[in-house]
């Protein structure tokens, strides 16, 4: 077999994906039959739940916005070359650092507040993802094994501090004090009816737009910096780069620093914005959600808002199911995102290389037989 | 005395949960020496364990379960070969993917079968569930002198899949080393082309060895969810095929080192439930949750080298391409 000709860009980024995405609905669908139930109902109730009312798309962006941050935390470790299963673990620990700030500094101004919030998550996720990128640069660990690891360290280590250390006293439930005033995110219904646009309360907040900030920021640092390029250069070829004078360690502690840093921003998310403490397992697999959202996306900032918010409806949306389909549960939704992680990430080949053919007879002129 | 009755009720804790674990190991064990790595694990083991358990409750019969548990893994095992061995995908996304959907897959099924918010019924008819083998004299030897005890609660009243597990780590260990087929098993997973190039097909040898670890995951989930518990739970491997995974790279990829990782593992499980706010001598109260996360800490440091050397499998998580 020689070397497969190159898919149109369009085909590769689109096309792709949506194959991707539709088979995998096909699949669920017809797992829905099984089930009893209509899929195209089924479909039709997600997608009024997930898009249909304010409060749906309240939702949904909500959700997308845990999606974007660990998304774009897998995206650039994967354009380093690393595949980082870890960004459970990051923003477990991430998440303890922004809740840190909100809790002792909860007292100063909201605008103090914020960006030392921001600061603390993205340390802490990035320390937590440094130790496994040290490992690999320096001695040769597999990062996958690593961060794995590292995910059930960060659970055991986050059940400790809040079962022992940060829970309130005189309370059952391992978890802390809620956070003061100062130390909330601002809800998108308040800062829209501040504009003079009424909408139904959800907890959609300003960590939607921090995430997006965020995404602009990765699409800059990846194509418009000479560190990105280093990066990109690093993980497409590392024995290119050592000739082009890269020093791939240094470009995976980089990738892995950054990766954990975007990573912790989901507490901005989940703790600022909506749970106002920190809790137990608050992440609930948004980090791995962020895997099938960074393949979907094929690792580009735009592909990864789009598919974050894709998720977003999913999650909604199957909330909305298990609700008015009583044989249905949640879990379908996670079934979907095995499948999309499965389709587009493991199984790209078995789709692009009858396209690529499918393309490459058509150029030539002989159409479609 | 009282330290002694002790000591045997930790290691026959520790024999219970180092079941599936090894189990699980020796599944990897055989995907990861031919060149695959196998984050599929624990899906495999879910799914076995729900299939198993789900079967058991509607046909009464828990070798049933055992089949529909097999059966069911070595689906999962193939759709990861599918996507890995003939089409060349990443090995780490698929077993991954695989998990995932089983987590999702489980609980969907199960309430939509069984209307139990996702559980299986519990499992209390005869024949249900496999339950200890009580071998002869246990209960006059428990009355006796040390090894009695040692007899009557180690050796005696396990369940037939404890000595399944207990039997498959010499005979990995024979197959591995001994025979035709593990030397190329071996061999494939070091250096695919040398095997290609003898003529024996990679794929096929990767395709044998991703059933196998299939068959021994659906033994896995079996027994989680009817031997170790009466039915399915949500999660209920709950970390386990992660935790195998690592006990087989601490046991750096070699059956008899596996299982005494898995032992190890599996003893800091018991001890932490056992040690749950005792307090010791110098340290007073280890939080448990401080030796739950031993296990994982010591395969990092020693991935790291710092104890020890752990060698992967040289071509693991390559795709076998001709070409290259």
């Amino acid at each position: 077999m020689s070397a497969p000709a190159k898919l149109p860009r369009w085909a590769e980024l689109g096309l792709l994906p949506l194959i991707n995405l539709g088979v995998a609905l096909v699949v669920a669908g017809v797992i829905i039959k099984i089930l009893g139930e209509s899929p195209l109902a089924a479909f039709k109730l997600m997608a009024t739940g997930a898009l249909g009312t304010q409060e749906g798309i309240g939702y949904t962006l909500y959700y997308a916005t845990n999606f974007i941050f660990t998304g774009l935390a897998v995206a650039v470790a994967y354009h380093a070359g690393l595949f980082n299963i870890g960004a459970e673990g990051q923003a477990y620990i991430g998440g303890l650092g922004t809740g840190l700030v909100c809790l002792y500094l909860g007292a100063w101004p909201f605008w103090v507040v914020l960006p030392l919030a921001v600061l603390a998550g993205a340390i802490f996720g990035a320390m937590w993802a440094f130790i496994p990128a040290w490992l690999q640069a320096r001695r040769g660990s597999h990062i996958v094994i690593t961060t794995i690891m590292f995910n059930f360290i960060a659970a055991a280590l986050m059940t400790y501090l809040l079962v022992n250390v940060l829970i309130k006293p005189g309370q059952q439930s391992p978890e802390t004090r809620e956070f003061s005033a100062n130390a909330v995110m601002p809800a998108a219904h308040e800062l829209l009816a501040k504009m003079g646009i009424t909408v139904v309360a959800t907890p959609l907040n300003l960590a939607f737009g921090l995430a997006l900030v965020a995404a602009v920021g990765v699409w800059i640092f990846i194509w418009r910096t000479r560190w990105g390029f280093a990066l990109r250069v690093a993980g497409a070829n590392s024995a290119a780069a050592v000739y082009a004078g890269i020093s791939p360690p240094r470009i995976i502690v980089g990738a892995m620093l950054i990766s954990g840093a975007l990573a912790g921003g989901l507490g901005l998310n989940e703790l600022m914005g909506s749970q106002h403490r920190i809790l137990m397992d608050f992440p609930s697999g948004a980090g791995f959600v962020g895997i099938a959202v960074a393949l979907m996306g094929r690792n580009h900032p735009v592909g990864i808002v789009v598919a974050a918010v894709l998720f977003g409806a999913l999650y909604q949306g199957g909330s909305q199911l298990s609700f008015d389909m009583p044989k249905i549960n949640r879990d379908m939704v996670v079934v979907i995102q095995g499948l999309v992680i499965l389709l587009c990430g493991a199984m790209e080949n078995v789709f692009r290389a009858p396209l690529t053919a499918l393309f490459a007879r058509v150029r030539s002129g002989k159409g479609i037989e | 005395m009282e330290t002694y009755t002790l000591i045997v009720l930790l290691l026959a804790a520790t024999i219970r949960v180092a079941t599936p674990l090894l189990l699980a190991a020796m599944a990897g064990l055989f995907s990861e020496r031919s060149g695959v790595i196998d984050l599929g694990l624990e899906g495999k083991m879910l799914g076995a364990a729900f299939a198993a358990a789900a079967v058991s409750a509607t046909t009464g019969s828990v070798w049933l379960g055992l089949g529909a548990g097999i059966l069911t893994a070595v689906a999962l095992a193939l759709v990861i070969g599918y996507a890995c061995i003939t089409h060349r995908g990443n090995q780490v996304v698929a077993g991954m993917a695989v998990t995932i959907m089983v987590v999702g897959l489980g609980p969907t099924l199960g309430l939509a079968w069984f209307n139990l918010g996702g559980q299986t019924p519990q499992l209390d008819g005869v024949g249900q569930r496999f339950t200890g083998i009580v071998w002869p004299w246990a209960e006059t030897a428990r009355e006796a002198p040390l090894p009695g005890l040692l007899y009557a609660e180690l050796l005696s009243g396990q369940n037939l899949l404890v000595y399944f597990a207990a039997a498959l780590v010499p005979f990995s260990a024979w197959i591995f080393y001994r025979t035709r087929f593990g030397l190329r098993l071996r061999a494939v997973g070091e250096n695919p082309h040398a095997v290609d190039t003898a003529g024996i097909s990679v794929n096929a040898l990767r395709y044998q060895a991703v059933i196998i670890s299939g068959v021994l995951c659906g033994f896995a989930g079996t027994y989680l969810s009817t031997a170790a518990s009466s039915g399915f739970v949500r999660d209920m491997t709950a970390g386990k095929g992660y935790l195998a995974l690592a006990a087989l790279i601490f046991g750096k990829w070699k059956p008899w080192p596996t299982l005494g990782a898995c032992l190890l593992f599996a003893f800091t499980d018991a001890l932490a439930t056992r040690l749950q706010g005792v307090a010791l001598p110098v340290v007073g109260v280890v939080p448990v949750q401080f030796i739950l996360a031993l296990p994982y800490v010591l395969t990092v440091l020693l991935l790291a080298g710092f104890v020890g050397q752990a060698v992967a499998p040289k071509a693991i998580g390559v795709p076998y391409s001709k070409e290259k």
